[in-house]
């Protein structure tokens, strides 16, 4: 392949003019610079966002209850219900599909004002009734501490998990929490642990920095809720879908309330699984956006190159003539016409790879210099921009084919000269 | 095995231009021996290059035949006219057409690369040539540093090195000065002299009086196709 002759001829025409064909390589490195910025910055959008809850599980949703709207066996319209403890003990029961259950209580009514107090200090935290097994849906990483267990539940410990935010306000900095005591609406509570979620950026029932989370038959007995739950989260089993399990659990708790099966409005839900969906749909689409972007961006080039080649091809006329007349096959005048093109745009597009993996690098440097030079807690939503070997490699061949393709059209008139037609030309 | 190198019978070629159709060669009848040297005459629009043309199989003629060392050349596809080009034909251009950005010895060696002959073999074969017109220390210099004697002479080399059987050379001396015509002459005698057939269009007396048959065309046909005395005489005169 490496021929000293076909070498020098393209080094020739290259030098020959060789602003244009810095310009004319300039389509195609743009191109390709665009292609793979775009396509960096894309994947740090999906790794910004989908790291604040890539570890929710994907398979949950959550139910709540609401004011019915449609009259049924006698009860009016607009009634106000609860789910209750019964109510769970008979999703455990009935509906198989249902993997983990976590019943949750939040404590709209005594989370106002400065409810928490320890000392001197004082703040303003939600306050929630939680499981261990919701610790499966949206798991935390434990600070200090533990997280509530069986046994706070069956003893109706009067114990808490406090979320970052909590801590960094009641207590003082580096201070081991464990063991301490915080009055949350009146009551004490020893705290033995401190939460982190790793999931920021899903906060269902207020930020989880600012919660305290209680264990949940503790908070209905100590905070009178009896057995009320007020919401609750729950996975489908690996294979079953999570709408369908919903649709089960909500129709069973209807029937159970004697509410109309039609009454829609009745219980909300939210599915994870569907919003995950969305997501993924979402960076699908800016994928794609991308793609025809970077790729249009890079056709452009493509033409640029296009047509400088037959530009070059009609400047060497002649000279395309004597070889053909001194004994060059057809295949050999295409072959240089196809290589010098490939050449060029090889050669273009590696610039505009390079440049943009180092545009790429300079960026995430930069923002982890600003995450670590960051004082608030706001979650980031962009996140190590970055493009794998596969999508270099893809540039790569993308490179080598727009160079063929812009290469051909050149290559074809080159073989239409007749050498007597080119000899003539002066 | 006739003894003919060029055998041409009947050999018309028009050239169609919209809807009119112009009838250049109408009924060309020749045969050149084998290491002959022949001039082909005429005044322009007399079908002399046309002619050429077809003999080079750089162009393809409409009827009659055209045999080339007993080879039937009819319409073929490129690569096999560029083989036949190659391998039987040698050119030789008024205005040299040699590769700018090529050096003398590169020049003369592109023939061979085209028959994928190895760097080495070809550039060596190439100095040898040189040497025969007396080149050998220009050999690397590229031919806008060379005079038009040189240049030719080049391009005598250029069209010699893939051994033809027949050289053909489209006004080998329009674009010389007189005295540099006749080395150029000089060198395609000799070059005769080593077999090798030539056919030499040319408006010029003085060239084609130093050729062995002197072929005149007018509008098309030939108007003459007489052994030159002058040659005869002059070569009895050399031995």
């Amino acid at each position: 392949m490496f021929d000293k002759d076909r070498w020098q001829e393209i080094f020739n025409a290259i030098k020959q003019n060789k602003l244009r064909s810095v310009l004319t390589a300039f389509g195609v490195f743009w191109g390709i610079f665009m292609l793979v910025t775009m396509t960096g910055a894309g994947n740090g959008l999906i790794n910004g966002v989908t790291d604040g809850f890539k570890d929710f599980a994907a398979n949950s949703a959550f139910v709540w209850a609401n004011t019915t709207t449609k009259p049924y066996k006698g009860f009016r319209q607009g009634r106000q219900w609860n789910f209750t403890n019964d109510d769970m003990a008979s999703i455990r029961r009935e509906i198989p599909e249902v993997d983990v259950l976590a019943p949750k209580l939040q404590g709209w009514n005594i989370s106002n004002g400065e409810n928490v107090i320890r000392g001197l200090k004082t703040g303003s935290f939600r306050v929630n009734g939680e499981v261990p097994d919701y610790n499966l849906i949206d798991p935390n990483e434990m600070v200090y501490g533990r997280y509530i267990n069986d046994m706070d539940i069956h003893h109706r410990r009067k114990v808490c998990v406090i979320g970052e935010r909590v801590y960094e306000v009641m207590f003082e900095k580096d201070e081991d929490p464990v063991g301490e005591y915080l009055k949350v609406s009146g009551v004490w509570f020893q705290v033995i642990g401190v939460a982190r979620s790793k999931n920021p950026n899903i906060n269902i029932g207020g930020d989880k920095k600012e919660m305290i989370s209680l264990p949940f038959t503790t908070m209905q007995q100590s905070f009178n809720y009896g057995n009320d739950v007020h919401f609750f989260g729950f996975t489908s089993r690996a294979g079953e879908s999570v709408s369908e399990t919903a649709e089960k659990v909500t129709q069973l708790l209807k029937s159970k309330h004697s509410i109309d099966p039609e009454d829609l409005e009745a219980t909300g839900h939210f599915n994870v699984e569907e919003q995950v969906k969305t997501m993924n749909y979402m960076f699908l689409g800016i994928n794609v956006l991308i793609w025809i972007v970077g790729i249009g961006t890079l056709v452009a080039g493509a033409v640029g190159i296009s047509n400088i080649m037959l530009v070059i091809v009609r400047e060497r006329t002649k000279e395309i003539g004597i070889q053909r007349a001194i004994g060059a096959r057809p295949w050999t005048i295409v072959s240089q016409i196809l290589t010098e093109s490939v050449f060029l745009t090889t050669i273009a597009g590696f610039l505009g790879l390079a440049l943009g993996t180092l545009v790429l690098h300079a960026a995430d440097m930069a923002i982890m210099a600003a995450e670590a030079a960051k004082t608030s807690e706001e979650g980031t939503f962009f996140k190590n921009p970055e493009i794998g070997l596969p999508m270099a490699l893809i540039a790569l061949a993308v490179l080598v084919l727009t160079g063929l393709i812009a290469g051909l059209i050149p290559a074809q008139k080159a073989i239409r000269i007749k050498p007597i037609e080119a000899l003539r030309h002066e | 095995m006739s003894n003919s190198i060029i055998r041409v019978e009947a050999l018309h070629k028009s050239y169609v231009n919209g809807s009119n159709s112009l009838h250049v060669l109408k009924g060309i009848d020749m045969d050149i021996q084998k290491g002959e040297m022949v001039s082909i005459m005429g005044s322009s629009g007399s079908g002399k290059s046309t002619l050429l043309n077809i003999l080079g199989i750089l162009d393809n003629y409409d009827a009659g035949s055209y045999h080339l060392d007993d080879i039937h050349i009819s319409k073929m596809n490129e690569t096999k006219a560029a083989k036949y080009r190659n391998q039987y034909i040698g050119f030789v251009f008024q205005s040299f057409n040699l590769i700018s950005f090529k050096n003398a010895m590169e020049n003369v060696a592109l023939p061979l690369y085209y028959q994928k002959v190895s760097r080495k073999k070809r550039n060596n074969l190439a100095l040898e040539y040189l040497e025969r017109m007396g080149l050998r220390e220009w050999a690397h210099h590229l031919p806008s540093e060379l005079s038009g004697g040189q240049k030719q002479r080049i391009a005598i080399a250029r069209a010699l090195i893939s051994k033809p059987k027949i050289i053909l050379a489209d006004e080998p001396t329009g674009a010389l000065d007189s005295q540099t015509s006749l080395e150029v002459m000089e060198i395609l005698k000799e070059v005769n002299q080593t077999g090798i057939a030539i056919i030499i269009v040319t408006h010029e007396n003085d060239i084609a009086n130093q050729t062995q048959r002197i072929i005149r065309l007018r509008d098309g046909v030939i108007e003459s196709n007489q052994v030159n005395h002058a040659f005869h005489l002059e070569s009895v005169e050399v031995n």
